[in-house]
């Protein structure tokens, strides 16, 4: 079942790529191939492939359960929050944390994930700043002016 | 002659006190890299790119930086294998079946350094290899114009699923994806925006890098994740380390027929370190008399896999150097450095840029001897590592990961960019659909569209253009034939599973 959803999933990321690239206009002084051609190709080869899983779908994956799930969306968004909150933050206070809540994620012990946090952060901000020479804010800009 | 030219202008670089010391790290910290579970070489070579360009390195010191650790990597693969029946990479499966069992019978010390001899064997071996085959592939290479390299990138896309793959629809699939992704943005020959839907942040194209990351980086953390406690390995103990001289001696054929093995393995596009380890393994096992033994700590069974591995590693450097056609993952990957210093491999790059190929074959060999030391006496070391938890490791991965790439660009777009394709790669490894295609499909699009399109001008339109040499003729059948020899060779290859 997994395959074939992936599979409508493609073989309709395929047509809307085919029909995007109908929509280019060749200028009157392109190639004998033009801009189009080659992605009418390559969405055709997909639009195969993916009936193909469609048709012949192999046996399910087994998906992770409703908990770990959650876990692996929790894991998403701190890190989907760390990318926003680099450049204001600075680097100390997003990476202890960010890191802190994936250690808890892998094994949850308060106590452990916060000294990950810590050490990580840390050291690595010496690493990247003073060893590899990185322009990193250890602290929010709006603090240090 | 010209070897002997060439050798001594590679010597001259390798032996400079920079280029050397960063031989050094890059085979201490790629012996990490293999040694830890779940950070394979591809990953570690991934994350550490971005970190490369910080250094300022030129084309060659970055070059040897990465692939010393690529080379670390291979040979520090084997230590979990054998301590923990953990294979520190993929290409380490085939050792755990041989030498963790043989851990467990007390002779830990003893498995590590035979496989740490077979690993230089074949590493140094496939370094002399690749010193050989690699000039004389680039002047074949001389004959190759638009309609043969289309050919080869062809071939390359069709062998990558190889028979490593499960479903070759699903190996196809993952090229398209990667194709389809390689013309987001400008197109070259027209000026024109494509499949941008109008994001600025596009207009530029995917940044390999940024895919690269997050397909192994962050997948690798949702994968942890994911498995978190599951690898829960009861590990051995690690007794006096002695260098056990009769088994060295005894498997010095078994380790030199796996090189060989391997070596052909690695130079065939798309095959790769992981077919070498199991193609040297499988044969060194038709080969014996005393079959029985294999399975149960056999010291054929730790040499041969070994040997393989790291012979198909120095092996995948020869296609890539000289056609610009990764021979495998972590390849693909070197690629994409290379590609990123404005160099284009193939046999252009060795009358060029003479200096970074000689360069990077001559560090390669002082490399090994570097390996050898560290993976032999000072293995020890190494194994401590193995204590470092999960928990611990894989926020840093990710830590270092995201600083990397928005040191490049400093721009959130592309760390959310990542994040998107780690997500990607977590949904394709979950249907089992491998992930290098889609990366070699990013890297090689671009070029694989401009040869078509120029072999297009040339014909002035004729597709019969494509087949108009015994060079592009052969590609072809080859790829015809890479493409379908695995859906019926599946069944005669099939994995042994292993214990425990």
């Amino acid at each position: 079942m997994s395959d074939r959803i992936f599979g409508s999933i493609l073989s309709l990321l395929a047509l809307t790529f085919f029909v995007s690239a109908t929509q280019l206009e060749s200028p009157f002084f392109a190639d004998p191939l033009g801009p189009k051609n080659f992605p009418f190709i390559v969405s055709g080869a997909a639009l195969i492939c993916a009936l193909t899983m469609i048709i012949k779908p192999d046996k399910d994956p087994s998906w992770p359960d409703i908990k770990t799930l959650i876990k692996l969306f929790t894991a998403l968004i701190v890190l989907i929050l760390y990318a926003f909150s680099l450049k204001t933050f600075g680097f100390l206070l997003p990476t202890a944390l960010a890191s802190a809540a994936l250690s808890y994620l892998i094994q949850p012990n308060i106590f452990k994930s916060s000294a990950t946090g810590i050490i990580l952060s840390l050291s690595l901000f010496v690493i990247f700043r003073f060893g590899l020479g990185l322009s990193l804010f250890p602290f929010p800009r709006f603090l240090i002016g | 002659m010209e070897l002997i030219q060439n050798l001594a202008l590679g010597f001259g670089i390798a032996l400079t006190l920079t280029t050397l010391s960063l031989a050094i790290v890059g085979c201490i910290l790629g012996t990490i890299i293999g040694a830890l579970p779940g950070l394979g070489p591809s990953n570690g070579v991934a994350i550490l790119i971005p970190l490369a360009f910080t250094l300022e390195l030129d084309a060659t010191q970055a070059l040897v930086l990465m692939t010393s650790v690529y080379y670390g990597a291979m040979y520090g693969g084997r230590i979990s294998s054998i301590l923990l029946n953990i294979p520190g990479d993929e290409p380490a499966m085939m050792t755990t079946l041989d030498g963790y069992p043989m851990a467990k019978k007390g002779r830990a010390g003893d498995a590590l350094v035979l496989s740490g001899v077979s690993s230089f064997v074949g590493a140094f071996l496939a370094t002399i290899g690749l010193m050989l085959l690699a000039p004389i592939l680039a002047r074949v290479a001389f004959y190759f114009g638009p309609a043969e390299y289309f050919a080869l990138y062809l071939l390359a896309f069709c062998t990558l699923g190889g028979i490593g793959s499960e479903n070759q629809a699903k190996s196809a699939i993952a090229v398209c994806l990667g194709l389809g992704i390689s013309m987001i943005g400008v197109d070259n020959s027209t000026g024109m925006t494509r499949f941008t839907g109008g994001n600025l942040h596009l207009y530029d194209g995917v940044d390999f890098l940024v895919a690269i990351v997050g397909l192994f980086a962050v997948t690798e953390i949702f994968v942890f994740i994911e498995s978190r406690g599951k690898d829960s390995a009861i590990g051995v103990k690690l007794g006096k380390i002695s260098i056990p001289f009769k088994d060295i001696i005894a498997t010095r054929w078994t380790m030199l027929r796996a090189t060989i093995v391997g070596f052909i393995a690695g130079v065939l596009p798309g095959a790769g370190a992981s077919l070498g380890s199991f193609l040297a393994y499988m044969s060194e096992k038709s080969l014996a008399k005393e079959k029985k033994f294999f399975g149960t700590g056999d010291i054929r069974g730790v040499a041969a896999p070994e040997a393989g591995n790291n012979a198909a590693a120095g092996g995948a450097l020869v296609p890539m150097l000289t056609l610009g056609v990764p021979g495998s993952g972590t390849t693909a990957v070197l690629l994409a450095l290379l590609m990123t210093l404005n160099i284009t491999p193939g046999p252009l790059l060795f009358n060029e840029r003479p200096e970074v190929v000689w360069g990077l074959i001559a560090t390669l060999l002082i490399a090994n001897f570097v390996l050898l030391i560290l993976n032999v006496p000072l293995v020890k070391i190494f194994t401590k590592i193995l204590q470092v938890p999960a928990s611990f490791l894989l926020p840093g991965v990710a830590m270092v990961s995201f600083v990397g790439i928005y040191s490049l660009s400093g721009s959130y777009f592309d760390l959310l960019l990542m994040i998107g394709f780690g997500v990607l790669g977590f949904t394709l490894r979950k249907l089992k659909i491998p992930a290098v295609p889609v990366i070699l499909g990013i890297l090689l699009g671009g070029h694989m569209e401009v040869s078509l399109r120029r072999a297009m001008v040339l014909s002035n339109g004729d597709w019969t253009y494509l087949f108009n040499s015994y060079i592009s003729v052969g590609l072809w059948i080859a790829a015809f034939i890479g493409f379908v020899a695995p859906i019926f060779l599946r069944s005669y290859l099939k994995k042994p599973t292993p214990i425990g």
